[in-house]
């Protein structure tokens, strides 16, 4: 057995300890050891990567999920709000009306109190934009005789801009003899307003339930974490581990799951937005737009990473305080 | 250092494991615990490592009344204890020098000062140029010099020690218990139960026999 030296004495009897947090005793010890756990349960995750990548698709599907819903949504409303400066009812006047006539009547109906603004858009200005719109010119040459009538785009003022009043105004507007007939342009817009909210409660709903789901998952992973490293507990627990150092692993393993889920919801968020910018934007150059797909803004992406911490934080939180009670005296 | 006052413990599947101990241990004495395999040893040492708490009387370690001791402040107790098995307890999958260092580092020591007192614990023990090994590649009495280097690393005061030669031979034995008889010699209080009844009465230290729970000897000091 070679060379020993007698083990040292043992040092004098402990007195009690003093009560109190042990962090405030020795600082430094308390944050080294947060510290390397912090390292050390990055390390394990590592080392067993095929049950951690699944466990982190998960978490980033379930939150893409509702994520990419909310992206949605706030796209529509986005692209909805830029239609805002759509004229609330399209008057078209009868074919026998000329430009000269028009524009009387314009001068006429912006009066009214419940009008804000007329825009008049004559048969040829009609007819010119027609043909920016690409694609019909050919039909249009073979035209003669300009098929399009006067438009006057009528802007209400706030207090007429109810779907009720708005109804009104159209009644009045076509009793006018020079109107042919009235378009309400804005209602489909506050249908889409409307549809907008629902998609917004339901990726809410979705983002609850697939929440919860996180949650039990993550759970789930540390309670088999837990079981597995049955041995390595209860040998701790007799060399003296604290229920807290114990405990600690398993609740930096469950902020690394949120960490890297939340990120990889990020990623396919992402990633999703990049396939679809290409086709929108060919979509909305049809319609003469500039639009742009938004991804998740700075803000969003810090909710969604805190809410994807904070979930698999508590899931671990739940099954380290359902499977490990610490020490027991049977 | 260790005193049992009428101590009983009852198990709701088998009874009485423990009735009526009473006893006291001095500091640094080194004491055989003997007795047939069934006759209490194992709940005994259990009760003073607060593995398990008596269903009546009181276990006294170092002053502390374990009956009373709340639920928190078991680490602690334990740090104070060290405990070594005849199954020797040891995580596979780690180091021989991992395995010394746990006590060490669930209780925050310096990385630093880890490092030499396990080297120095396992000078002890003679296992120095294994550290990097995993148990599995030692022997069965190798693994338990690592248990028992691992009992002492953290310096406890008191070292209970479960049959720690219940799988070696009589030659292996013989010098694991002349380990334990230096730590005598440094102040450490040592509660060792065996049923090796030779080597019992070869080394002459105070002996305390049970049987069928019962305290039914003890030879005092020698």
């Amino acid at each position: 057995m070679g060379r020993r030296r007698l083990p040292r004495p043992p040092r004098k009897p402990p007195t009690p300890r003093a009560r109190g947090p042990r962090f405030l005793e020795r600082p430094g010890i308390w944050f080294n050891q947060h510290l390397k756990t912090v390292i050390e349960t990055l390390g394990r995750l590592r080392a067993n990567p095929l049950p951690s990548i699944m466990t982190v698709a998960v978490i980033g599907i379930s939150l893409a999920l509702p994520s990419a819903l909310y992206v949605f949504s706030e796209n529509l409303r986005a692209m909805a709000g830029g239609w805002d400066q759509t004229a609330a009812i399209s008057l078209f006047l009868d074919l026998k009306v000329d430009d000269q006539k028009a524009a009387t009547l314009a001068d006429q109906l912006r009066n009214w109190q419940e009008i804000a603004r007329i825009q008049l858009i004559t048969r040829d200005q009609a007819l010119a934009e027609f043909r920016d719109l690409g694609g019909f010119e050919d039909a249009l040459d073979k035209i003669t005789k300009n098929p399009l009538p006067t438009v006057l785009a009528v802007y209400p003022v706030p207090e007429h801009a109810s779907p009720e009043r708005l109804e009104i105004l159209q009644e009045r507007l076509l009793d006018l003899p020079e109107a042919d007939f009235a378009r309400m342009d804005t209602l489909w817009l506050q249908r889409l307003q409307a549809i907008l909210d629902l998609v917004q409660v339901v990726a809410l709903l979705l983002g609850g339930l697939l929440g919860i789901g996180v949650l039990l998952i993550v759970g789930n992973t540390i309670r088999l974490e837990i079981l597995n490293r049955r041995i390595e507990i209860e040998i701790m627990e007799l060399v003296g581990a604290t229920a807290a150092f114990i405990r600690r692993p398993f609740l930096y393993t469950g902020a690394w799951y949120g960490l890297l889920g939340g990120l990889t919801a990020w990623l396919l968020v992402t990633l999703a937005i990049l396939i679809l910018q290409g086709s929108v934007s060919r979509l909305a150059s049809l319609y003469h737009s500039e639009f742009r797909l938004a991804g998740l803004g700075f803000s969003d992406t810090l909710n969604m990473l805190g809410a994807s911490i904070l979930l698999s934080f508590s899931g671990s939180w739940l099954a380290v305080n359902r499977h490990l009670r610490g020490a027991e005296a049977h | 250092m260790i005193r049992f006052q009428n101590v009983f413990k009852r198990y709701p599947e088998r009874g009485e494991a423990l009735s009526a101990i009473d006893f006291e241990i001095q500091t640094g004495e080194m004491v055989f615990l003997t007795g047939h395999s069934g006759a209490g040893k194992s709940t005994l040492l259990r009760l003073i490592g607060l593995l398990e708490r008596p269903s009546r009387g009181q276990v006294l370690v170092n002053g502390r009344n374990l009956g009373t001791l709340p639920r928190r402040e078991i680490p602690y107790h334990r740090r104070q204890v060290g405990m070594i098995f005849q199954d020797h307890r040891l995580l596979p999958d780690r180091t021989i020098f991992d395995n010394v260092a746990l006590p060490l580092v669930v209780t925050g020591v310096h990385p630093r000062e880890i490092g030499r007192r396990v080297r120095a614990a396992l000078d002890q023990v003679g296992l120095l140029k294994r550290e990097q090994a995993t148990p599995m590649a030692l022997s069965g009495g190798e693994q338990q010099r690592v248990g028992i280097a691992r009992a002492l690393v953290g310096r406890p005061p008191v070292l209970l020690a479960d049959e720690p030669t219940g799988n070696l031979d009589p030659d292996l034995s013989r010098e694991i218990f002349e380990l334990f008889e230096r730590f005598k010699y440094v102040g450490v209080t040592l509660l060792i139960a065996t049923h090796d009844f030779g080597l019992v009465n070869d080394l002459r230290h105070r002996t305390l026999t049970l049987d069928a729970g019962r305290l039914v000897g003890d030879t005092g000091a020698w």
